[in-house]
This record gives structure tokens, C-alpha cells and sequence, in this order.
């Protein structure tokens, strides 16, 4: 409270005070007889000079912020078309510099050259229909080129992906990243938001067996709807209106969306169950192959994210209620680029790039590239599991499947459910946390590994 | 006299008795100078208020996670506990910044102060064609920037989905905070801003087709008028769109319609929406956003070629190719919005038609960027403050108009899309140029709203600071992008793990950024200071301060109802005579006949 009364005590003392230098100001004017209109020759001097003052000091700190940072603070691109684009970048920065330069320097060299200066009247030039007419076709030229050129890359990066690309999902969601790999089919299995069951089914994959589950679990789980309409129903259960209001909304919901539960069953073929179930899902981090080409498919689950790898130059937005896609191969692993960065602890990483909430910049996945063998290991393994001797899994495969029924794979040790070669990666490089750059596949499958 | 004067317009015949009430002349006044006014103090009390916000989420960038003073002074615990800026306030801030900036200073604050102010007189017209419609648009503008403000104080915080508000984030309170309260306060202030643009915008229109007296042909109209005009029917066709989808978003959020919404569970609820599309806001978003960028432009731009052409003392160059790149820059503004979506998952040929659209916009730009240029080479330069930032504007113009190519280029957006490369492109070319043409505007056009000079070596000090701030802002900016920074976080930290040359690039740079913001800010005192002091206690002004042509120099200092004491003025010229040969005077107004002999332009 002092404080603030301070603090305005000494914005009022400010205000008077510049008030009285003012009145200093207008009288020493008034014995000039100068007004505040007349713009005397000393100020115009001044001003001019100040013109190009500031120009070589916007071209000086520009010149400097090129030579400190340059047009490519995100490194080298780490992709096929990465490079076409970066190309395309340069090209198209050498062009918008020379027009910066050239126009600045232009307009500032004119402001200081011709200022008044007594008896030199100005030149009466209103037009000149042929001097209009070059500027006007030399952009037109220049605009011709960047666009050929734009449209060509943009036609090839955004064109359909070849069907050897391999198909990878990444779903969002505040605020993170599950990425969900076609498996052995290369065909991601079909999927409807109403089967969303977050710890067994958080993909909302479809299979026969999951539609019964989230059937099930409408109706008779713990807000299912047999449990909502007793709790309605029931006389001795105090609820507050609008306590009552919010179920009897949520029962409504939720009789609209097992109705159409039942519609999805009645119309499910159970045949393209296995597209679903080869599927497998990873958290955390994405592998991918060098040289593979990708087809990403991008869901959301809540609002708008946006899938950006700055590394790979690519982005797509993700969109509840539609899927947008991506194609990308990624050229370099991570090892290599670390190496070429001279950074120990480079990493690939996903990042959101659209406002998504409050925690919008923390919703990013690391990604590692790895050679061909390691990722092929790396991927038999999530297919697969790893088994024992005796017949128990060492490694439980993390198929859709196994997420929902991890009894059917009786595991020696007490594995994690979810991802078990999350936990070994993080032993990999003196146990940080997020170091997974070599997945110990090695550890599994030696004879895989170089 | 004042009989005479009225002769030609049968509403205005009260003005005879000049005993007003206070009420009617200073608050539901009808008359086109004090609400240019009104608008204007209103949008400078919202400009110093987003510039403020601005400063709070600036310093939780540079020094991110440190504890200030200042944002507990301002924020208090609920939004900056221990002084440290919550995640939830940093995206608030942002958007209601940029919404400010945007709406209410840029469009509302610029549009309304200099079309109220000069379409009347320097038409030669006595009042708009219509004096109520005109206060309704005003008092409209009034309220929706009241419930806007108030907005920033309640409970669950303004809205937080950015000034575009896409949905479903600005559809679903579950997904934060702000899309409660915050966001409905929102679509009701810019609902009741829609009406008052619009009902400004139908005065301006009607006024300048009707009410251009004797002599004032449409290619005689100065370029401010034409500017005015066409950003007046940009307006007019564009913001209804606006007003489309804020009214769509609201039934989604209050009707339980499913416009924008489709198979979505957020915070594990499941809704049973189905069918909509958010991609269909974002269309009608931008279909009035991109036209929105010259709405906020135009206007700057033919404030600065009346200012440069006076002070130049000379003719503008390619007065009728100005006129046609305004013409163009209007059309094709409305076919160009789908250049903000490139990275929505929408048809691949559907943006290489946006990219040859966006870039067609290039031309009549850069034809006014020349003409600028070459109204200056041989010129007899006045450095009047208004005329440093008229050459302000063009460069920044220029500036941000070059990083304009690389973004309309589809394939080169795909990286630079919401990165801070984004956020310097639109602040140099939208924002410092507006900005500019209005500081421009208000110099030059003080003497004339105020009877009174503004202090011109303050108003040096004001140009240099500021321009020095702006690109110490801005132009580091753009590499804070290039080292690939998303626009909206609120910690760029989370860079440090992987990244380390990009993060230490964003970091320093935006430490140096901030230190510039705080002085530009800290600049703009000069300019509030010399503002209000001079409204008081200003030196008079002559009738001409500026030897300018246009009709508004012919009006008396004081200002008095229906703008001219006697018959309306004639027109005998274009208004760029300025330094014509022949003549004895480096400027010949509108009102003066031609000569024996003499030829038009
Ligand atoms: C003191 C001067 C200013 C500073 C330091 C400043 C800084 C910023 C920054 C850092 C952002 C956040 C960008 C992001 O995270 O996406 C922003 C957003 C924005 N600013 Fe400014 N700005 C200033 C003046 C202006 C002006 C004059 C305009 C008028 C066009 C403007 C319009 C916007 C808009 C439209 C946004 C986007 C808001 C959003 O993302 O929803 N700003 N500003
Ligand atoms: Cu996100
Ligand atoms: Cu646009």
C-alpha cells in the first residue's frame, strides 16, 4: 500500500515537473517567435541526419543478427524434403533482403538527401505512366519465379504418400503425444471416439471385443448409466439441484451415445478386428528409420494441436473429428546429427504448435532416428515381445491387444504394462530421463544389434 | 452569416442558438469532430492498456519463471502468485493484446477518429449523413471496449484461445479457464464492435458518395478519402462474416448446436457432438481477418500520403495508380484469407490457388511503396514529427512486407506457421505500420481537432524512440522464429533439453527484446504527456499550420457546427498542387480556380 501511494506520489511529481519545463520551453519559443508549426532549419538538418543515422544502424544490427544467427536457427534439416525447402528459403531470403535493402535505402537516402534547403523549390512530378509501368512488371516478374518455384515444392511435399511409406498415427491431446504404429499390415485399424476408455482403450481403436467393452462399461460401469439413473432415482441419496441438473445431463449424453454404440456393433464386421490388433502404441517417444518414408495420420482428441517438427521442416495441424496427414522420411539419425551439431544431448523433438491451454508448451515428444537394424529391432520387439525359456515374456508385446488383457501374457518379471522398453532406455545413458536415443535393444536381440 | 451557411442543408438549421448542453456537445454530441474525438481518447486509453499487457507477458519471456514486482503490482496473486505470471494469465494476456491492438485501437480507435474526422471536411460537407447514426456508432464502440476491459478482472480470467478464438478451445470452458466467462464477454463486446463498424462504416460510405461538394469529383478526392471509402466497404462486406461465426460459436457454447464441434472428450467427458467442423470457423474467421489486415492498413496508408505529399512539398506520385492499388489491395484482400491455413489439413491445390492470390497482392503493394518513394526524390522535405512517421510507416511497410512473401509461399509456411516469425511479419507490416500512420495522423490533424500545436521537439524525441523501440522489438523477432520458437508458449525452457543452440538463440534474443519493449513503451510517455498538455495548454494554431491544400485547412481554428461559417467551399483542383510551376505559393488549395491557361495535373 506505501508503496503505490509512492509510486503515484512520484508519477504526479513527474508530470508537474515536465509541465514546468514545458512552460521553459514555450516561453524561450515565444522569444523566438517560433512556432511549434515552423519547422526551422536546424530541425530539418537534424532530422535528416538522424534518416540516415538510423538506416546504417537498422542495416548494421541487421547485418549483425545475420551473422550471429542467420536465416537457419533451426540447423541443418533432417529430412529428404527438408533440404528442397530450405533451399526454397534461401532463394526466396536473398530476394526479399535485396528488395529490404534496396527500398530502405531508398526511401532513407531521399529523406536525408532531399530535405528543404532554402531556394531549391521541389521538382512537380505527379506521373510517369512508364516508370509506373516497370515497377509494376518487375515485381510481377520476381513474384512469377517464387511462385513456380513455391508451388513445385509444395505440389511434391504435399502429394500423396507411395504405398511403401509406413503409416504412423499420432493422436494429441491436452497435453501430449501417443504415437500408434500400423503394425504388420501397415494398415491402421479404425477407430471411433465413443470407444475412448482412458486406461484400456485410450485410442478408442475398434474391435469387436472393444465395442462390447465400452457397451458394457456405458451401462454398467461406475458412471454407467444403470449407476446414474439409481442415484436419480433413489429417495435417501441428497443431491444438491445442481448436482441432479449435471447427471441427469450426463445420463442423457450417455443414452444418446450407447444407442449409437449399439448402431456401431449391429454394424461391426468382426474381419478387420486384426487391422486394429497388429497395431502398436508408444508414448513418450518415436522412433524412426532413416531413409523410411512416413505417412503420418493426425488425430485429436479434445481441441486443436498442431503436430510441428521443426527438425524434419514439416507440420500438420491435428483437428477433433477429422484426420489430416504428413509424409516425411527422415534422413539422418540421431546419432549423425549430434555428431554433425557437435551437441551430445541433441534430440529430434515434436512439438505442439497450436494454442491448446494452459500447458500448450509443454506438449512435446522426443523423437530418435535410428539405422535401419535398430529400428528393425527396436520394432519386433514392440510387435513381438520378447519371450523366456520357459515361455513367459521378458518383454510383453504392446500390442492393442495386450493393453487390454495383459493376462494373456504371463511375464516372469513384473513388467510395466504399457511400454517396457521405456524403462530399459532409461538406464541406457546414465539413467536420464529422457535419453533414448539407443533403445537397449541390443540387450534383447544381441544378434541384431551392431 | 450563419443563416447562410445552412441555406443547403435543412438539418442543420438548429445550429443558430450555440448554447449547447454540456450532455449534448461533449458525450451523445452528433458532431463529426467531437466524436472523431471521443474515438480517439477511447482508443488511446485502450492502446496504453494492451501495451501494458504486452509489457507482463514480455518479461515472463525473458526472464521466465522469475519473480517481478511488477507483475504482482499489476496481476496480484490469483494470476502472478509470488509474482510469477500463471500459465493460464500469460495466454489471457496475449489475447486480449492482440485483440485490443487489432479491434479497438487499430480499427475502431484508427478508422473511427480520422474517417469522422476527415471525410466531413475534407469533402467539403458539412456533417456525416447521418449525425445519430454516427454517435450510435460511437457509443457502441464505447461499450464493447468497456466489456472488453472489464473482461481482464473477472474471476475465471478473460478469454485465453488468442484473438482468433478457435474453436473448440474458445467452445469449451473445460479446456480452460478463460472459454468461460472471459470468452462469452468476448463475442459480446466484438458482437456490439461489429454493429458499431458496421453503422460506422455504412456513414462513411453513403457520406462519400453524397455529400462531396461542388466541384469534388471522386478523382479529386484526396487519397485519405479514398482510403477511408474502400476500407469502409471492406468493412462493410467483411465483418458481417465475423459476426457469422462469433454467432455460430456462441450457440455451440450456449445451445448445444455442433457448428465447430465433433467427436470430442475433454477432460474426460465425451461430448455427443457430432458432424461440425472447426475448419469452418477458421474460414469464416479469416474471410474477415485477412480483409481485417487492410481495414487496419488502408487507413495508415492515405494518412501518410497526405502527410508526405504537404511535407514533401510535392504532388504524390501516381495519384491514379494509387487509387488503383487501393482498389486492387481491397479486391483481392478477399481472396486471399486461406493463406492462414495452409497446415489445416485442407486440399493441397486449394492453397496453390491461395499462394498465387497472396502473392498477386504483392504488386499493387510495392506500387505504392515506389510512389512513396519517388514523391520524396526531389523533394523539399519538412520534417514535421507527423512527417517522421509517415517515412516510419514506409519502411516498416517495406520490412514487414518482404517476410510477407516467404509466408504466402505455401511450402515455406509449413515451417514458419505460428512461429515467431509470424508474430514479427504481421507486427511490423499491420502493426508498427498502423500504428505509425495513426501517430502520423495525429500529429498532422492535432491542430485541426484541438485548435492547439503539439510540442514538435517531444514529438522528435517520441519518432526516434519509437522507431529505434520498434525494430529493437520486432526485427530480432524474426530470428526468434527462424530458430523455429511456436508463438504462444509461455516458456520457450522447454527448448533447453534438446535444443541447446535454438533455446539459447530465443533466449538471449528475447531478453534483448523485452529490454527494447520496455523502452518503447516507456517512449510512448513522451507522446501521452505532449498529447494531453498540449490539449490544455498547447500554443494556438494558425488556420494552415501545415501549407496544406485540403478543404479541412479552410475551416476556421474553432470549430463550429456544420464545419464552414459561410457557403460551403468549391472545389477548382486535385490536392496535390504543391510546388507547381508557375505559381507563386509551393501550394495552391483545392478552393483556388485554375488559372488562365493553367492545366490540371
Ligand atoms: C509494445 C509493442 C508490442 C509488443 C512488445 C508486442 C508483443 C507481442 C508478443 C510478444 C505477442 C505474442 C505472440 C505470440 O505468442 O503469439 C504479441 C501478440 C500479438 N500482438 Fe503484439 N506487441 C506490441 C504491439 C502490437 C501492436 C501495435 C499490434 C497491432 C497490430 C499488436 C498485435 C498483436 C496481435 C494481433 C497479437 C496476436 C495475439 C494472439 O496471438 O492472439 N501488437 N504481441
Ligand atoms: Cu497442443
Ligand atoms: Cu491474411
Amino acid at each position: 500500500m506505501v508503496t503505490k501511494l509512492i509510486i503515484l506520489l512520484v508519477i504526479v511529481l513527474g508530470v508537474v515537473a515536465a509541465a514546468q519545463l514545458m512552460r521553459l520551453y514555450e516561453l524561450s519559443a515565444k522569444m523566438r517567435k517560433e512556432g511549434e508549426h515552423d519547422i526551422s532549419r536546424r530541425d530539418n538538418r537534424l532530422n535528416a541526419g538522424l534518416m540516415l543515422a538510423f538506416m546504417i544502424v537498422l542495416f548494421g544490427g541487421f547485418i549483425w543478427l545475420m551473422v550471429q544467427y542467420g536465416w537457419v536457427g533451426r540447423g541443418e534439416a533432417a529430412s529428404v524434403h527438408g533440404h528442397e525447402l530450405d533451399w526454397l528459403l534461401n532463394l526466396n531470403f536473398v530476394i526479399v533482403i535485396a528488395v529490404f535493402f534496396l527500398c530502405n535505402f531508398l526511401l532513407f537516402f531521399y529523406a536525408w538527401k532531399y530535405v528543404k534547403k532554402p531556394g531549391v523549390p521541389a521538382y512537380y512530378f505527379p506521373h510517369d505512366n512508364k516508370l509506373e509501368m516497370v515497377w509494376t512488371v518487375i515485381p510481377a516478374i520476381v513474384l512469377a519465379v517464387i511462385i513456380i518455384f513455391g508451388l513445385r515444392s509444395w505440389n511434391s511435399v504435399t502429394d500423396q504418400a507411395p504405398d511403401d511409406a509406413v503409416v504412423v498415427e499420432l493422436f494429441s491431446k491436452q497435453f501430449d503425444w501417443t504415437a500408434r504404429y500400423s503394425g504388420e499390415d501397415n494398415k491402421l485399424g479404425k477407430f471411433d471416439y465413443k470407444l475412448t476408455e482412458d486406461a484400456k482403450n485410450e485410442l478408442a481403436l475398434m474391435t469387436t471385443e472393444s465395442i462390447q467393452e465400452a457397451i458394457d462399461s456405458m451401462q454398467m460401469g461406475l458412471k454407467g448409466i444403470d449407476n446414474l439413473e439409481s442415484q436419480l432415482n433413489d429417495r435417501h441419496i441428497m443431491l444438491t439441484p445442481e448436482d441432479r441438473d449435471a447427471k441427469r445431463k450426463d445420463l442423457g449424453n450417455k443414452e444418446k451415445l450407447i444407442r449409437l454404440l449399439h448402431q456401431m456393433k449391429a454394424k461391426h464386421d468382426s474381419k478387420i478386428d486384426k487391422q486394429a490388433l497388429d497395431d502398436f502404441i508408444v508414448k513418450d517417444t518415436l522412433y524412426l528409420c532413416k531413409g523410411q518414408e512416413y505417412e503420418f495420420n493426425f488425430r485429436s482428441k479434445d481441441v486443436i494441436h498442431s503436430a510441428y517438427f521443426p527438425h524434419f521442416r514439416a507440420q500438420m495441424n491435428t483437428v477433433p473429428g477429422q484426420t489430416t496427414r504428413f509424409k516425411f522420411t527422415p534422413d539422418k539419425t540421431t546419432t549423425e546429427m549430434r555428431e554433425s551439431r557437435g551437441v551430445e544431448n541433441f534430440n529430434y523433438v515434436l512439438y505442439c504448435n497450436k494454442i491448446c491451454g494452459g500447458s500448450h508448451y509443454k506438449m512435446k515428444m522426443i523423437i530418435v532416428v535410428l539405422e535401419k537394424d535398430a529400428y528393425d529391432a527396436w520394432a519386433a520387439v514392440k510387435m513381438n515381445g520378447v519371450k523366456n525359456a520357459d515361455g513367459t515374456y521378458a518383454t510383453v508385446p504392446a500390442i492393442f491387444d495386450a493393453i487390454q488383457h495383459p493376462e494373456k501374457y504371463p511375464t516372469a518379471a513384473p513388467a510395466a504394462p504399457e511400454d517396457p522398453s521405456e524403462g530399459e532406455t532409461e538406464e541406457a545413458e546414465g539413467g536420464e530421463a529422457v535419453e533414448p536415443v539407443e533403445p537397449e535393444v541390443a540387450a534383447l536381440e544381441p544378434e541384431n544389434a551392431e | 452569416m450563419a443563416a447562410v451557411a445552412h441555406d443547403a442543408h435543412g438539418h442543420h438549421d438548429d445550429h443558430g442558438h450555440h448554447e449547447e448542453s454540456f450532455v449534448s456537445k461533449y458525450i451523445f454530441s452528433q458532431d463529426h469532430k467531437m466524436i472523431s474525438k471521443q474515438f480517439l481518447m477511447t482508443a488511446v486509453f485502450m492502446g496504453v492498456v494492451a501495451m501494458l499487457l504486452s509489457i507482463l507477458f514480455r518479461i515472463q519471456l525473458a526472464w521466465p519463471g522469475e519473480s517481478s514486482d511488477f507483475l504482482s503490482f499489476f496481476l496480484g496473486d490469483q494470476w502472478a502468485p509470488g509474482g510469477v505470471l500463471s500459465e493460464d494469465m500469460y495466454l489471457g494476456l496475449v489475447t486480449i493484446h492482440g485483440t485490443i491492438m487489432v479491434f479497438f485501437l487499430l480499427t475502431g480507435g484508427l478508422s473511427g477518429t480520422f474517417s469522422n474526422l476527415l471525410i466531413p471536411y475534407q469533402l467539403g460537407a458539412r456533417d456525416m449523413a447521418s449525425g445519430f447514426l454516427n454517435m450510435l456508432s460511437y457509443w457502441f464502440f464505447f461499450i464493447s471496449s468497456g466489456l472488453m476491459f472489464i473482461s481482464l478482472f473477472i474471476e475465471t480470467g478473460p478469454a485465453m484461445a488468442g484473438w482468433t478464438i478457435y474453436p473448440p478451445l474458445s467452445a469449451l470452458p473445460q479446456a480452460i479457464s478463460g472459454s468461460g466467462l472471459g470468452m462469452t464477454l468476448w463475442l459480446a463486446s466484438m458482437t456490439i464492435f461489429i454493429a458499431s463498424s458496421l453503422i460506422g462504416s455504412l456513414n462513411y460510405i453513403v457520406t462519400v458518395l453524397n455529400l462531396r461538394t461542388k466541384g469534388m469529383s471522386m478523382t479529386r478526392m484526396p487519397l485519405t478519402i479514398w482510403a477511408f471509402f474502400v476500407t469502409a466497404i471492406l468493412g462493410v462486406l467483411s465483418f458481417p462474416v465475423l459476426l457469422s461465426a462469433a454467432l455460430l460459436l456462441m450457440m455451440d457454447r450456449l445451445a448445444g448446436t455442433s457448428f465447430y464441434l465433433s467427436d470430442i472428450i475433454v477432460q474426460g467427458e465425451m461430448l455427443t457432438n457430432h458432424g461440425g467442423s472447426p475448419i469452418l470457423y477458421q474460414h469464416l474467421f479469416w474471410f474477415l481477418g485477412h480483409p481485417e489486415v487492410y481495414i487496419v492498413l488502408l487507413p495508415a496508408l492515405g494518412l501518410s500520403s497526405e502527410v508526405i505529399s504537404t511535407n514533401a512539398r510535392k504532388p504524390i506520385f501516381g495519384y491514379r495508380a494509387m487509387i488503383g492499388s487501393i482498389l486492387a489491395i481491397g479486391f483481392l484482400s478477399f481472396i486471399v484469407w486461406a493463406h492462414h491455413m495452409f497446415v489445416t489439413g485442407m486440399n493441397p491445390f486449394l492453397g496453390s490457388v491461395f499462394v498465387f492470390t497472396t502473392l498477386l497482392i504483392a504488386i499493387p503493394s510495392a506500387v505504392k511503396v515506389f510512389n512513396y518513394i519517388t514523391t520524396l526524390w526531389k523533394g523539399s522535405i519538412v520534417f514535421t514529427p507527423a512527417m517522421l512517421f509517415a517515412i516510419g510507416l514506409v519502411s516498416t511497410f517495406i520490412t514487414g512486407g518482404v517476410t510477407g512473401i516467404i509466408l504466402a509461399d505455401a511450402a515455406l509456411d509449413i515451417t514458419t506457421h505460428d512461429t515467431y516469425f509470424v508474430v514479427a511479419h504481421f507486427h511490423v507490416v499491420m502493426g508498427l505500420s498502423a500504428v505509425f500512420g495513426m501517430f502520423a495522423g495525429v500529429y498532422h490533424w492535432f491542430p485541426k481537432m484541438y485548435g492547439k500545436m503539439m510540442n514538435k521537439k517531444l514529438g522528435y524525441m517520441h519518432f526516434w524512440i519509437t522507431i529505434v523501440g520498434a525494430y529493437g522489438v520486432f526485427f530480432p523477432m524474426h530470428f526468434v522464429g527462424l530458430a523455429g520458437a511456436p508463438r504462444r508458449y509461455y516458456d520457450y525452457s522447454v527448448y533447453g533439453d534438446n535444443d541447446i543452440d535454438s533455446y539459447t538463440q530465443m533466449m538471449d534474443l528475447n531478453v534483448i527484446i523485452t529490454v527494447f519493449a520496455i523502452i518503447a513503451a516507456l517512449g510512448q510517455l513522451l507522446f501521452l504527456f505532449n498529447f494531453f498538455y498540449s490539449i490544455f495548454r498547447g500554443p494556438a494554431s494558425p488556420q494552415n499550420p501545415w501549407k496544406s491544400n485540403t478543404l479541412e485547412w479552410t475551416t476556421p481554428v474553432e470549430h463550429i457546427h456544420g464545419n464552414w461559417p459561410g457557403e460551403l467551399p468549391t472545389v477548382h483542383r486535385w490536392p496535390y498542387d504543391y510546388s507547381k510551376p508557375g505559381a507563386e505559393e509551393d501550394f495552391i488549395p483545392q478552393t483556388v480556380p485554375l488559372a488562365e491557361g493553367e492545366e490540371e495535373h
